[in-house]
């Protein structure tokens, strides 16, 4: 049995995630963490998934606190995030998030408050490999995986961490929720960044911190076929939302020129790359030579490549990563490193 | 056992409360507004309790009107007053959020601290326009204890607003401070009986005569037209018996208070580094500890009795009640967000507190329960607890901290 912190969004998964730590005879305390105090779609201060967590709680017979951590994240996920906006890059908040507020502050919160372990109700699980070292694994639900937000987690995070719900789909976590009758088994799954409202969207959000600058939408051949009011908001690969024709598959975006004010769309093929230059590239254990399996977004497909030096070549041509989004490396299910796109 | 040092938050009902309204509901309460004989004993009943209430906050009993809390006085003094006569809210930037969202809400103006927490003078001296209709001064603080200099505000407020009604928030003070003395000066003074041992969900406003203020409920007309809605004649009763009790032990329980307090925060002073003790003036530094005889006693004639408030660096409290609570030790940091979060408090704000010293603010507040063992035991755990935050949570040297505080001087002095 150990002393086990649980943070519980007010999510099904995380609700889960305590009860089976409950079941298994472990002493958990529940706690949620208050992030963010502006607008979201959960309403302000979150309340109502404060609520959700709390009353879980309750009928899991736990312990529940609710720890403030505003002001971290404020200054390690806030500010990257319209920081890298402003400098043309396409952040990854919630890997920020775990990086520096569950995996960081909370664990050595949880340390200062003599809890042997954290857990949380992601959709991953924790393997030792041949080496013995920790590693992250993909979640047992391939539709639900989430080692991608996880992959930085080094030895001394994984030796404290426990992922419940990893082991199980999430059919299996709403049945179970069911089961216990935990009010949360039919709370829709949340779907965007936590701290973006849906009426305002982005724009809103980074309209209100930083300038928004407008820039002309143009062909190849220096045609002009439109204009954007916030060239921010544009990303590499995009068709959608310019205000061209949706459907034509030559107005993609091949080319974003901040300083100027000039987009560039073009046909679909233009989009992919033989190779991606990385920065920031972190192996888990010692380094792969050989073939990778690679993921660049949360929910993305994973394709097969190489790491040379600081560039992964392809085994197929790839379609652009935006810089700034996280590139992790697999071997088989196994996290073995990680990057971000230059 | 647990230690319970909340009672600025809520303190224990008193046995004889207990009683009185358990008597009440079990014998069977009528609607006070009604003929027969039942509603006739309700209302006997509660022109009693309108007459120890009258008693204890040195009014005439037409002048007491039954709320709901403390929150409905404090919006009913203020919307009310507005409504009756429009013009502009004035109130100091350390009050309740029951006064400070009315006030703001309403355009009305903030008016500054001096880092003691007290008002500063002279800035409500520049507010007070002609078209002030009603300037709204706390007692006694609810995070700090910090009490205001409501006499000297009064006469300012005669002098340069003199259509303007004066409400005081004493809803901290009430069992501390003589309110039925204190409280003269103001027009409108609220009270809350959970603070004072009477049930949750009961209070009072003090509305003198010529005071006149609109109702915020209107219905029946009950309690004159000023508050509309059946009275809660059970919680009304237990109210007066616990403003009466308090009123008759509140010599006695100053001194007896404020000597664990004083115990309480010299311990802490003396065995923790790197704390500041708000509204107390910070010229008796912890290295005057080291030396025999100390000729500086700590000044706390500006805190109510019961409010031991400190601030510790490099650690936030949030964390601090955890461990507390799990040595059974029950505290509080300062006001909470309905989510349960901790928030960094305004009220240290105001008073100039830089924004990380504020998130290790501590409340230990005492009260008609409190016992030589809740000193003693909160003594006993929270110099480790705050060491072994300070270490986990920062890394930092204990010399660090020290030093950081001595850098930052006079804050809360």
């Amino acid at each position: 049995m150990a002393e086990i912190l649980v943070a519980m969004s007010g999510g099904v998964d995380s609700s889960v995630a305590a009860a089976m730590l409950v079941a298994d005879g472990h002493d958990v305390t529940g706690v949620t963490l208050k992030l963010w105090g502006g607008e979201s779609d959960s309403g302000c201060c979150s309340v109502s998934d404060v609520e959700d967590a709390r009353r879980v709680a309750q009928q899991l017979g736990i312990d529940h606190h609710v720890f403030n951590f505003g002001d971290d994240f404020d200054k390690h996920v806030i500010a990257p995030y319209v920081e890298a906006y402003d400098e043309g890059r396409t952040p990854n908040p919630c890997i920020e998030c775990n990086r520096h507020i569950k995996f960081d502050k909370l664990l050595r919160r949880a340390d200062a408050l003599g809890f042997d372990l954290i857990a949380t109700g992601h959709h991953a699980r924790i393997v030792t490999d041949a080496d013995g070292f920790l590693r992250v694994s993909r979640g047992a639900d391939s539709a639900k995986d989430q080692s991608y937000v996880l992959h930085m987690l080094d030895q001394r995070q994984l030796r404290r961490l426990m992922l419940p719900v990893g082991d199980i789909t999430k059919e299996r976590v709403r049945e179970l929720a069911h089961e216990l009758g935990l009010r949360t088994a039919t709370k829709p799954d949340s779907q965007d960044v936590c701290f973006i409202h849906s009426d305002g969207g982005r724009r809103k959000f980074l309209g209100d911190r930083i300038p928004l600058s407008p820039a002309v939408i143009v062909n190849r051949a220096g045609q002009q076929l439109g204009s954007t009011d916030a060239v921010q908001l544009v990303t590499i690969g995009q068709r959608k939302g310019l205000g061209l024709a949706g459907n034509d598959d030559r107005n993609y975006v091949v080319d974003i020129d901040r300083r100027n004010g000039v987009v560039t769309v073009g046909p679909e093929s233009e989009t992919f790359d033989p190779h991606t230059e990385l920065v920031d590239v972190a192996w888990s254990g010692t380094s792969v030579d050989g073939l990778l399996h690679i993921q660049c977004s949360a929910h993305g497909s994973r394709a097969t490549g190489r790491l040379e030096g600081s560039r992964v070549v392809w085994d197929e041509p790839h379609r652009r990563v935006a810089s700034g989004q996280s590139v992790v490396f697999y071997v088989g299910d196994e996290v073995v490193g990680g990057a971000t796109a230059a | 056992m647990v230690h319970y040092l909340d009672h600025a938050a809520t303190t224990p009902v008193r046995r004889a409360v207990v009683e009185v309204m358990t008597r009440l509901m079990c014998d069977g309460v009528g609607n006070p507004s009604g003929a027969h004989r039942l509603a006739r004993d309700a209302n006997r009943i509660l022109d009693e309790a309108r007459d120890q209430m009258a008693s204890a906050l040195g009014a005439a009993p037409g002048e007491i009107v039954f709320t709901a809390g403390g929150t409905e006085s404090d919006n009913l003094a203020v919307f009310g007053t507005l409504e009756a006569r429009g013009g502009r809210a004035v109130c100091t930037a350390v009050e309740h959020h029951a006064i400070l969202e009315p006030v703001e809400s309403s355009g009305g103006q903030v008016v500054p601290v001096l880092p003691t927490g007290q008002i500063d003078l002279d800035a409500l001296a520049e507010a007070l326009t002609p078209d002030v209709s009603i300037v709204s001064v706390m007692l006694a603080n609810n995070e700090t204890g910090i009490v205001q200099p409501l006499a000297q505000v009064a006469e300012l407020v005669r002098s340069q607003a003199p259509n303007a009604l004066l409400h005081t928030d004493a809803v901290q003070a009430f069992s501390w401070l003589d309110v039925a003395s204190i409280g003269r000066v103001a027009d409108l003074v609220s009270v809350s009986a959970h603070k004072f041992g009477g049930p949750q969900g009961v209070g009072a406003l003090v509305m003198r005569a010529g005071a006149n203020v609109a109702p915020r409920l209107r219905g029946g007309g009950q309690e004159r037209g000023r508050r509309s809605g059946t009275q809660n004649v059970a919680g009304i009763a237990g109210m007066a018996v616990a403003a009466t009790e308090t009123v008759r032990d509140r010599p006695a329980e100053i001194l007896r208070i404020s000597a664990l307090r004083d115990r309480l925060a010299d311990g802490i002073r003396e065995s923790i580094p790197g704390v500041v003790e708000s509204g107390v003036p910070s010229e008796w530094s912890t290295d005057e500890v080291a030396r025999p005889g100390r000729g500086n006693q700590p000044d706390r004639r500006n805190k109510t009795a019961n409010v031991c408030h400190v601030c510790f660096e490099g650690l936030e409290s949030e964390a601090l009640l955890f461990l507390l609570e799990r040595n059974d030790v029950l505290a509080s940091a300062a006001a909470s967000c309905s989510s349960g979060a901790q928030e960094p408090s305004h009220v240290l704000a105001a008073m100039g507190y830089d924004r990380q010293l504020a998130f290790g603010s501590l409340r230990l507040s005492l009260g008609h329960t409190s016992t030589a063992a809740d000193v003693d035991a909160v003594l006993n755990v929270l110099p480790e607890a705050v060491e072994r935050l300070r270490t986990a949570e920062l890394g930092a040297g204990m010399s660090d901290i020290s030093a950081a505080v001595a850098v930052r001087g006079s804050v809360g002095g």
